[in-house]
């Protein structure tokens, strides 16, 4: 089956099986590796990429699901690095491994266009799907505020 | 010993001391005894002359269904989903969010697709989501629920054809019957459902006696 899907604003064409993982056809037929596998069970959200600015779990999503609609991973949230969330990831020092990095910055990305000032209780239920065997999760909610604009205190 | 006893005891009060005989009107006890995975006919309650005693037996029947884990798990009387047999609360933790899809990053859909995914376990049917809170049917007795399902403001706005169809066809009622990976279906199959629905509706759609229980 031929899927077009318009990934990080590029049209692509793959000639995939329609329930190969949304996860695969990104990283092992596009090369985009940013995007990582974590549990393939939805379970721990590394693997978390917009479709139609949704976020979804990409192990779990197959890639019929995502034919005929736009994909962001995080090689497409900015050009550059520049997104405020990226920036705040370096100005904080957030990863400590990294592993889980690509997918919290997606979800709290997703958050944050539908809620430029969400309240820490927003902040941790839209979070609450993205696991960092780390334990970085204060440095994460903290580079969210920053990058909401919010002074890091305030509540 | 007592609650064995109990079943007994019912069925001498229904039956008086000599027994059904033709002129005796048949109540609920006399059903036909069935599987836990089964599901009554329509037929079944034929024998029940009471139209508005049949009525309530059908959705006692119907609430074999209703009430079973795997519809009222996403029926929650709060803002977290429940899961499995236990009831236990959605790990990972989803909540409700403003329109029963979940919030932004966590969304119903954002890991539960179209169909159940077999390797990977994660439950799907079409339009996935938790039901508005006024349908919360946690902790309900039939009769509440009932009366819910009856009720245009609690129920969608739907009218009880409406209902019957939503029962009999809806693609997410459905996957109660074919849940995947090791979950317990609820009992018979949706076209049977559908029929005792439809067979409770067509009989006035009597709602059930509180503390009745299938």
């Amino acid at each position: 089956m031929s899927v077009r899907i318009r990934v990080n604003g590029v049209e692509k064409t793959l000639d995939v099986d329609p329930d190969m993982p949304l996860l695969w056809a990104l990283r092992d037929v596009l090369g985009l590796t940013g995007t990582k596998y974590g549990c393939g069970e939805a379970l721990c959200g590394a693997c978390s990429v917009h479709l139609d600015g949704q976020v979804v779990r990409a192990c779990v999503t197959p890639v019929r699901r995502a034919d005929g609609h736009a994909v962001t991973t995080i090689e497409g949230l900015s050009p550059d690095g520049s997104h405020p969330l990226q920036r705040a990831w370096v100005e904080l020092g957030v990863p400590q491994c990294g592993y889980c990095q690509a997918g919290q910055i997606m979800t709290a990305a997703a958050l944050l266009k539908a809620k430029p000032k969400p309240s820490d209780d927003e902040i941790e239920q839209s979070m609450a799907g993205n696991l960092c065997r780390c334990g970085t999760y204060a440095r994460i909610c903290a580079a969210i505020r920053k990058a909401s604009g919010m002074p890091e205190g305030e509540r | 010993m007592h609650q064995r006893l109990l079943p007994f005891a019912v069925a001498f009060v229904f039956a008086g001391c000599g027994g059904p005989t033709g002129d005796t009107p048949k109540g609920p006890t006399d059903l036909r005894k069935i599987a836990p995975g089964e599901l009554r006919a329509p037929s079944d309650f034929a024998g029940i002359e009471d139209t508005r005693a049949r009525s309530q037996a059908l959705f006692l029947e119907a609430s074999r269904v209703f009430t079973h884990p795997r519809c009222v798990n996403c029926h929650p009387n709060g803002d977290i989903p429940h899961q499995g047999m236990n009831m236990q609360l959605h790990d990972p933790p989803a909540v409700r969010g403003p329109e029963s899809h979940g919030v932004v990053g966590m969304e119903c859909t954002s890991c539960h697709q179209d169909k159940n995914q077999a390797l990977t376990r994660v439950p799907g049917a079409p339009h996935w989501a938790l039901a508005p809170l006024e349908m919360a049917w946690v902790g309900k007795s039939p009769r509440e629920i009932c009366e819910q399902m009856k009720d245009p403001k609690r129920n969608g706005g739907k009218s009880l054809a409406a209902i019957v169809e939503h029962n009999a066809h809806d693609a997410l009622v459905g996957w109660g019957w074919h849940p995947g990976a090791d979950r317990e279906p609820v009992p018979g199959t949706q076209e049977q459902f559908g029929a005792i629905v439809a067979a409770w509706a067509e009989s006035g759609a009597e709602c059930p006696a509180e503390g009745a229980r299938p």
